[in-house]
């Protein structure tokens, strides 16, 4: 197959004058970073970041086609480094602006674990922006999304008009933008989605270390997917280069987040190490990392005297305020080469101090304690009975002592549940809440889903009720999917809202910050942003027979041919009256015993 | 029974019969045909004897050659004759069902009298700058100058001299026979310029059965509209090495001239990677004498496979990819040596694999990790790596070096490091090789859709199929008549016709519909309807026979 290459070429000698102007190859920086959280449950939640800056104008270099002098033919050239080829073909060939895509299994409970740094919808969610020079927009998006799948080995080549909306206020960009035009925004979610390894491999090809060296190492498939929250996610947007914003630079980030069940995996203990777990332990830095850091979240939650322990211990810690509250990490800075070399390895390991006291009854204690419960968090359900009519109920809980904030509802719901729109009911401390914003798109069968965008005001320490009621449509026996008495997904509603902060926070550089606080912008210091998706839902509808097809066809052919044959049998046939025969079998009986008998038959 | 009670039922079995032949009828004339125009599939028509007559075409492809004579070049008398045309037609034997033959269409003349003064200068390359500037040749032609026998224009020994573009120079002859002897050294010259055999038999080498060099005519890409050039720098282990490469230079420097030259020949793009932590499949073996580290040529094809999951197909556009790999090894590996069949290292370290890419090994100076502290910062000599991907690039395009006439002088390549002739060649190659499989496709889209009736034919794929074979048939003109550009882009549309409507995808619509699920269908209707009739026709059958053999009795 290969051959070996003997040198027979002089061509580059005369290949023209070696020199000329050296470019300055465009810099790209890479930044890893892993958060350990414990959970207010007991859970242990882990958060990666990797951030891939490219300072390229991707969009301008792509426009330098170079024109040869010899016949008008365009070539086409780009150099890529650490950010990886596959994407940066995408948002020159597409035009993207910015793009969010996401992989989740399971579901994040705010409820009980607190906001998340940045959650995502269970099953695959995709929101693109794109530039403002493409002209058709469903095109560009339909062909992406087949590409996307192709890279990530997802089925979001299922995206189409039935699942894809155009939201007009509550995804806006989270990079650079000049204007928001809406109609260049496009959102899709599949709850249907399962994720498995062969989303997480691709995803890991796009590290610049793939998984060999630094945090990447610890992305051990089955470990990761032996959780109750997984979920990854590629954001793509243009971000500044400096601080004045002289010019834009690209940025990749790629998040992983895992809550791992603790207290199944530790027999009862909420104590936790990398190696329990990864099954790995860092062992060394990605070379080509700028910076690359653990932190661990050491503030301590409950008032009792249980403190936890660090080991090795931090050689710094870290005080900020994330998402509203004051927080305390300790920070393991693996380019430091004292946190590695002392022992080849770092395995971090988190231990919980108790006060003097049987292991059962400090469990129950810590069962019994109430966890902060989070601001915002939202719930959703279906109601109703029968396969006829139904409602669905969103509730919507500000657990803000003394303060009302508004909340940016989206809700896509498929065609087929048919929504009434004059059933909705947005209900807070048993008053009419009115929304101070509704954007409502009908849906038309089998073209595009409703979409419903609601800017509700949350009154202070309430639960506000939003409820409308659908009625179920029958299918066409070919839309139906395989397995139809599973159910149909219908997608999460999207909240995003300003939360209002515990704690001042103090602006900060943003290229400096840690990443995890770097993903939404800061608009200002007394609340924060945050995006919580609802739980999935699954609604049952009629399903019909399948045989059912052939049933009619069986049946009414019988019908036909009955009919039919009577008919046929009336017209082609002769009638001559006959006589009587008596007897039958009476008489056939009764003439075989006379003939034994030998008399002569009847 | 009384008279006229067997009167009436008679008159009743007769009128039972006309009803059972009415009841026939009517299933015949009217059921049947209905039920066939409905449940037919729509198939429009194909040019199917069109489609059989192109595996039967016979390729014809012409290279006007014009012979241009100096003034002592030829005896005086055999000049008065000029000018006038011969034609050299030759047969090329391959086995391939079509026929190809090559025809040299040979225009001898005069020469002007700017030709005369511009080959009377010093030198070749001087009188060929002179002629080249008022003239603009078509593609695929041939000027051949014939000069005087002993001009000093070449060097003595040599008889004849190729140049950068599509012009010759041949040494005459002062004999009866000169425009013989003169027209086979034309001939000699011209087929190395243009068309040989193993030219052809490359690009028609998918076509061909295989023979023991089918492996080495497999070497360049298939044709297509357009290439993705992609040149990836591996580097397993940044942690020693941190290498550095001037890439976008290279491509402006090197690159992109070579792929301005070749434009006619299709689109290109050009992307640039570096992979860390990318390794090679193989480990490489230990050699304790040179304290070196070599790859076996017999493991170099698992060589490719891992990396090859790093490297990302293209995600944007559908044409091939031709993979460049510079492969800097690992410090525990290197230097690293690729060693040929006879387990000598090859010279440029590097090995390419047909129709994919090429591999080259880059091994750091030794020098280097004196010097400083790891990682190492490594500068890569462009100059070196490019030298062995252009020429890799040439091999994977099919741009090979021709066979020589004996005593030719082969001026190198103009600057851009490809001549125009060999351009022409390649076209002339690709041409042929776009209407072998343009025809192949169409011939066997025949075949399928012939076979299997279930398949709907839209008018959008007969459409493609008339313009595919309608393109064929053009580009075959044309290569007859000499037209090389014409004929080359005919040729990629009949090969993007008949593809399109090979990959149609309202062809497989209907494809999986199994004859036992029709006829699960179609039964409970037809079977309780059907019976009845061919009953009382069988019925009325038997008893018309019975009653036509009744009179013959009597008789």
């Amino acid at each position: 197959m290969a051959a070996a290459l003997p040198l027979a070429v002089l061509l580059l000698l005369l290949l023209g004058p070696v020199g000329g102007g050296h470019a300055e190859p465009p810099r790209d920086t890479l930044r890893e970073e892993l958060v350990i959280t414990p959970l207010p449950s007991g859970d242990v939640a882990a958060t990666f970041q990797f951030r891939t800056r490219w300072d390229s104008d991707l969009q301008r270099e792509e426009g330098e086609r170079i024109t040869l002098e010899k016949d008008n033919c365009h070539l086409l050239v780009s150099h890529y480094r650490l950010f990886p080829k596959a994407l940066g073909q995408l948002i020159s060939k597409y035009s993207l602006r910015e793009l969010h895509l996401s992989f989740t299994q399971g579901f994040w409970r705010t409820r009980y674990w607190g906001p998340p740094f940045l959650q995502a919808p269970s099953g695959a969610e995709l929101w693109v922006w794109f530039q403002d020079t493409v002209t058709d927009v469903d095109k560009s998006w339909k062909e992406l999304s087949n590409v996307l799948s192709g890279i990530f080995c997802a089925s979001l080549n299922f995206i189409d008009s039935t699942n894809t909306v155009t939201p007009t206020a509550s995804f806006k960009p989270l990079g650079l933008a000049n204007g928001t035009d809406h109609s260049f925004l496009r959102y899709a979610v599949l709850p249907r989605e399962v994720v498995c390894t062969e989303n997480l491999t691709p995803w890991k090809k796009l590290l610049p270390c793939s998984s060999k060296a630094g945090l990447s190492v610890l992305l051990k498939a089955d470990r990761l997917f032996h959780t109750s929250y997984h979920s990854q996610a590629v954001h793509i947007r243009p971000v500044c280069r400096n601080t004045r914003c002289t010019s834009i630079s690209w940025e990749l980030r790629q998040t992983l987040s895992v809550v791992y069940d603790a207290f199944v995996t530790g027999q009862g203990k909420k104590d936790w190490s990398l190696f329990r777990m990864f099954s790995r332990t860092l062992t060394e830095p990605c070379p080509l990392a700028s910076e690359s850091r653990v932190y661990v979240d050491i503030t301590s939650y409950h008032q009792d005297n249980e403190t936890l322990e660090v080991s090795p211990p931090p050689t710094t810690t870290y005080q900020d305020v994330t998402l509203g509250t004051l927080k305390t990490y300790a920070v393991y800075d693996l380019l430091d080469t004292a946190v590695i070399n002392n022992s080849r390895n770092l395995n971090l390991q988190l231990k919980w101090k108790s006060p003097p006291a049987t292991g059962a009854l400090n469990r129950g204690l810590v069962f019994a304690e109430a966890p902060p419960v989070p601001f915002l968090y939202a719930q959703r359900y279906v109601s109703g009975y029968g396969l006829h009519n139904g409602e669905l109920n969103t509730l919507l809980y500000n657990t803000h002592p003394y303060r009302a904030f508004p909340v940016l509802v989206l809700d896509t719901v498929p065609w087929y549940l048919r929504l009434y729109v004059h059933t909705l009911t947005i209900t807070a401390k048993g008053k009419e809440n009115k929304p101070s914003y509704v954007h409502y798109q009908p849906a038309q069968d089998r073209l595009q889903p409703h979409l419903l965008e609601m800017l509700i005001q949350l009154p202070p320490n309430s639960a506000t009720k939003v409820s409308i009621q659908f009625e179920r449509a029958l299918l066409k026996w070919t839309e139906y999917t395989p397995d139809p008495n599973h159910g149909f997904y219908v997608s999460p509603s999207v909240l995003s809202a300003l939360v209002p902060s515990v704690v001042a926070a103090k602006p900060v550089d943003w290229e400096e910050s840690p990443l995890f606080k770097s993903l939404y912008p800061v608009s200002d210091s007394s609340s924060y942003f945050v995006r919580l998706y609802t739980e999935p839902l699954l609604v049952n509808l009629p399903t019909p027979d399948f045989s059912m097809p052939y049933n009619v066809i069986c049946l009414t052919c019988t019908v036909v041919a009955v009919c039919y044959g009577s008919f046929y049998n009336l017209l082609t046939r002769t009638f001559h009256i006959e006589e009587p025969s008596t007897g039958g079998l009476a008489k056939w009986l009764a003439n075989l015993i006379r003939r034994a008998r030998g008399v002569p038959p009847l | 029974m009384a008279a006229p009670g067997a009167a009436a039922t008679d008159l009743e079995v007769v009128r039972g019969k006309r009803a059972a032949l009415f009841f026939a009828a009517v299933a015949i004339l009217l059921g049947l045909p209905l039920w066939w125009k409905t449940t037919e599939t729509y198939r429009a028509p194909l040019p199917y004897s069109q489609i059989s007559g192109l595996n039967a075409l016979q390729l014809r492809l012409t290279v006007p050659v014009t012979v241009v004579f100096t003034q002592e070049s030829v005896p005086l008398d055999d000049q008065e004759k000029l000018p006038f045309t011969v034609v050299h037609e030759r047969e090329i034997p391959l086995k391939y069902k079509m026929k190809i033959k090559c025809r040299f269409q040979k225009a001898y003349r005069r020469a002007l009298k700017h030709e005369e003064e511009a080959l009377s200068l010093g030198s070749v390359q001087e009188a060929e700058t002179t002629l080249a500037e008022p003239r603009e040749e078509a593609e695929g032609s041939l000027t051949v100058y014939v000069i005087s026998e002993n001009s000093s224009l070449l060097p003595q020994d040599m008889m004849s001299y190729i140049g950068p573009e599509r012009t010759a120079v041949v040494r005459g002859f002062t004999h009866r026979e000169a425009f013989n002897i003169v027209g086979r050294r034309v001939i000699q010259v011209a087929q190395a310029m243009s068309l040989t055999e193993d030219v052809l038999a490359a690009a028609l080498a998918d076509h061909l059965p295989e023979d023991k060099w089918s492996s080495d005519k497999r070497r360049p890409l298939k044709s297509s509209l357009g290439y993705e050039i992609t040149f990836s720098l591996l580097n397993p282990d940044p942690k020693s090495h941190d290498v550095h490469w001037d890439i976008e230079g290279a491509v402006r420097r090197y690159v992109q001239p070579f792929l301005s030259a070749l434009s006619a020949a299709g689109n290109f793009s050009v992307d640039s990677q570096i992979l860390y932590y990318a390794v090679l499949g193989v480990n490489p073996r230990f050699d304790p004498a040179s304290s070196s580290y070599y790859l076996a040529a017999h493991s170099l094809p698992h060589v490719i496979n891992p990396v090859e999951s790093r490297l990302g197909s293209s995600a944007a556009s559908l044409y091939p990819v031709l993979n460049f790999l510079l492969y800097v090894p690992e410090l525990a590996h290197s230097p690293l040596y690729i060693q040929d069949k006879d387990g000598a290292p090859v010279a440029t370290n590097a090995f390419h694999s047909p129709r994919w890419g090429g591999i080259m090994v880059y091994n750091v100076d030794p020098k280097a990790y004196n010097a400083s502290e790891l990682p190492v910062r490594v500068e890569v000599d462009m100059v070196r790596v490019m030298e062995v991907f252009l020429a890799q690039l040439r091999l994977l395009f099919g741009i090979a070096q021709p066979q020589m006439p004996l005593k030719c002088l082969f001026s190198g390549p103009k600057s851009e490091g490809l001549t125009t002739w060999e351009l022409d060649r390649l076209l002339w190659a690709r041409s042929v090789e776009n209407v072998a499989t343009a025809t192949t496709t169409l011939t066997s889209l025949a075949q399928l859709l012939g076979k299997i009736s279930n398949i709907v034919i839209k008018d959008d794929v007969a459409s493609e199929v008339y313009r595919a074979v309608a393109a064929v048939q053009k580009a075959a003109e044309e290569l007859a008549s000499g037209r090389l550009a014409s004929a080359f882009i005919a040729s990629q549309e009949a090969v993007t016709s008949s593809e399109r409507a090979f990959f149609d995808p309202s062809l497989l619509h209907l494809l999986y519909f199994p004859d036992d699920q029709k006829f699960a269908i179609y039964i409970p209707l037809f079977l309780p309807m059907a019976v009845p009739i061919l009953l009382s026709l069988v019925r009325i059958f038997l008893e018309t026979r019975k009653s036509w053999k009744k009179p013959e009795k009597i008789d």
